[in-house]
């Protein structure tokens, strides 16, 4: 139930502030409910301001401050109010990393204004007179039931951020159970204080019947409610997803197809489009949760380089290469130079002997040996027919490989073409 | 996908196929390609494209070989097998499934195999490697490309978890060594060449990984673990 009498801004609007603006408690930078942050939000005034009026009303207005404070709580939903902009709790600092927002200022002052606040408050009244024995387990309820009220604002504000840790999560857990407790032991103080003691078995009992009777009558309803609730969520969330991907997949698509109808005359370039858009649909339909990277990111594994050389090299000369990887593992320096020497030969295998059909690239990691083979069913070719001064196979794909510790054979495959191993053992310290 | 390049089927062979799949400009392609039963040797009986319409062609023609794409509204390719079952288990002509799908999803491929298809290949392949896979599935024997020998290679590494069954959960040194070969693009014939064994031992190697495929309990292979090994 937002407010809606929204008071004219103090000041023209802006052009990037809402014309209207709702009143919402604070979701974050807040000490208790959020809403003196959320009103001073929305009145354009100090949160300071907000607060010590709040507090002149606590300690002076016989429970009025109380009221309103409560009353606020309960019926302005929470929301981004008070703040240009959403902050989280979190900082990220100048080196990257994330840790928790530091209370501002503003927070501490108002922490310390609260606990004078209640100290004259608690003064105020006289403890230990009749009235003093309503007045601690008062307290006490009053505090459960703020708690168990922050809770149910943090596990609203939870959906909105990332997911919280374990820790986090526990730490909520046993804030509800907190205030659950305070409220348990405010209210039993209340009736053994104006009971005596010996009913207070009666009326635990009692009080145990109605809550488990409420439990059977409106348990079902609960679960089959937050069943529905965490259904609804997933179905959101999936077409979500379907429809990010549909979104990219579409553009490219089009364009693709745009393309080739342009350039049907060059069968080479048709292919080559083709064959990338292939790619590019693969990567996004199949690769795990469903996240593709796009082929621009630098690889980080084994397996995405093999992939990334060999479309590179698909789409630079026309000829189609089939991948298959077994297992996987990071990246080296060793690798990243038979990643190289890979990439030599699957030109060479696209130039020379990309007539006889698609070029065949396996990889394989097992232990600490990466092995990769790139085939070819050209003409073949014999190493020794080389002229020595033709360096290319033997410099960029034999030598770099002896150069990092590996070794590489070029062979004539049984039936024609011809195949290259490169074989290397992984650096020590890799994981 | 690379198989020996025949050329035309040799005379007297024969064999009936139902083709499913729910892309018509597919269907026709195929049948194309493949059809023309004096060349080919292969006879279209039916067609289907989806899987009701699969399992009432299938059961009404009796073919021995089909072709089934993995994805097929109604519950896809496994979804015919599933149905199919007891026309693949019979003694008699029973029925043999070899898969053709654009897929690239290891728990796709991998389903349609443990579901009882006897081999799968992309829809990239030649008419004439089609032709004659669809030959060696009618003999009984396992078709696979390269990308499925890599991926039983990936479902089949060695973990640290102990086997269930060691007859099913591990592959030999020499089934291993033939999967390779088969992801490195070797067709069958070069196999025997480069590992100085017969023909027929590279088919009944490879007829063995496709048994413990479908037979294995690991969990690696009834998870589907797409995610790939980080050693």
């Amino acid at each position: 139930m937002p407010v809606s009498t929204a008071p004219r801004p103090p000041h023209p609007t802006d052009a990037d502030d809402p014309p209207q603006r709702k009143l919402y408690r604070s979701a974050d930078g807040r000490m208790l409910g959020g809403v003196a942050r959320g009103l001073a939000g929305h009145l354009g005034l100090p949160v300071v301001w907000v607060r010590l009026a709040f507090l002149g009303l606590f300690m002076w207005g016989d429970g009025l401050g109380v009221l309103l404070y409560a009353a606020f709580w309960v019926f302005v939903p929470l929301g981004v109010g008070g703040r240009t902009g959403h902050r989280s709790f979190f900082e990220t600092l100048p080196d990257g990393t994330r840790r928790l927002r530091k209370p501002d200022r503003g927070q501490i002052t108002a922490l310390i204004a609260l606990c004078i606040g209640a100290g004259i408050f608690i003064s105020k009244v006289q403890l230990g007179g009749t009235s003093g024995r309503y007045v601690w387990p008062t307290l006490l309820v009053g505090a459960g039931v703020v708690l168990v009220w922050r809770q149910a604002d943090n596990a609203r504000r939870a959906h909105w951020g990332a997911a919280a840790g374990r820790n986090a999560r526990l730490l909520q857990i046993a804030r509800g159970f907190a205030g659950v407790a305070l409220v348990g032991v405010g209210l039993t103080v209340f009736i053994v204080v104006r009971g005596s003691a010996a009913q207070l078995g009666n009326v635990l009992t009692a009080a145990l019947a109605v809550l488990v009777g409420i439990a059977l009558l409106a348990g079902p309803w609960l679960i089959r409610m937050t069943q529905d609730l965490s259904e609804e969520r997933l179905m959101r969330i999936r077409a979500q997803e379907r429809a990010e991907v549909a979104a990219h997949v579409h553009d490219s698509v089009l364009h693709t197809l745009t393309l080739i109808q342009r350039n049907a005359e060059d069968v080479g370039e048709v292919r080559r489009l083709a064959r990338a858009q292939e790619r590019e649909l693969r990567n996004w339909l199949y690769k795990p949760e469903g996240t593709g990277k796009d082929e621009a990111e630098e690889p980080t594994t084994l397996a995405e380089a093999v992939k990334k050389t060999a479309a590179d090299v698909e789409d630079h000369h026309g000829v189609p290469i089939e991948v298959v990887v077994v297992g996987d593992c990071p990246l080296d320096e060793r690798l990243g130079a038979q990643i190289q020497a890979a990439r030599e030969a699957m030109v060479n295998a696209a130039k020379y002997g990309g007539d006889g059909g698609p070029v065949q690239v396996y990889a394989e990691v097992e232990g600490q040996t990466v092995f990769v083979s790139v085939r070819d069913r050209g003409p073949g070719f014999d190493i020794d027919a080389v002229p020595d001064d033709r360096m290319g196979v033997r410099e960029s794909i034999i030598g770099r490989m002896q150069r990092n510790g590996g070794t590489a054979r070029l062979r004539s495959a049984p039936d024609g073409g011809t195949e290259v191993e490169l074989e290397m053992e992984r650096a020590a310290n890799a994981a | 996908m690379t198989e020996e390049t025949t050329g035309a089927a040799p005379v007297g062979r024969h064999v009936r196929v139902v083709l499913v799949d729910d892309h018509r400009m597919f269907r026709t392609g195929v049948q194309a390609e493949i059809g023309e039963t004096a060349r080919t040797g292969v006879e279209v009986v039916g067609e289907a494209a989806d899987v009701d319409q699969a399992v009432t062609v299938i059961t009404a023609t009796r073919p021995e070989v089909v072709l089934l794409d993995v994805h097929l509204p109604g519950g896809g390719g496994v979804e015919v097998l599933r149905r199919c079952a007891p026309l693949m288990a019979a003694a008699e002509n029973p029925v043999r499934f070899l898969a053709l799908s654009v897929s690239d999803a290891a728990e796709d491929v991998i389903g349609v195999i443990r579901g009882g298809a006897r081999g799968y290949v992309t829809k990239t392949i030649t008419g004439t490697d089609l032709v004659n896979s669809v030959f060696r599935v009618q003999e009984g024997d396992a078709v696979f490309s390269p990308r499925l020998a890599g991926f039983v290679l990936d479902a089949f590494a060695s973990t640290d978890a102990p086997p269930v069954d060691e007859d099913l959960d591990r592959l030999t040194q020499r089934e291993r060594e033939v999967l390779r070969l088969i992801a490195r693009g070797y067709a069958y014939k070069e196999i025997a060449k480069q590992l100085f064994i017969s023909v027929k031992t590279v088919e009944s190697h490879v007829s063995a990984v496709l048994r413990k495929l479908q037979l294995s309990n690991r969990h690696e292979l009834t998870r589907w673990a797409t995610a790939r090994r980080l050693v």
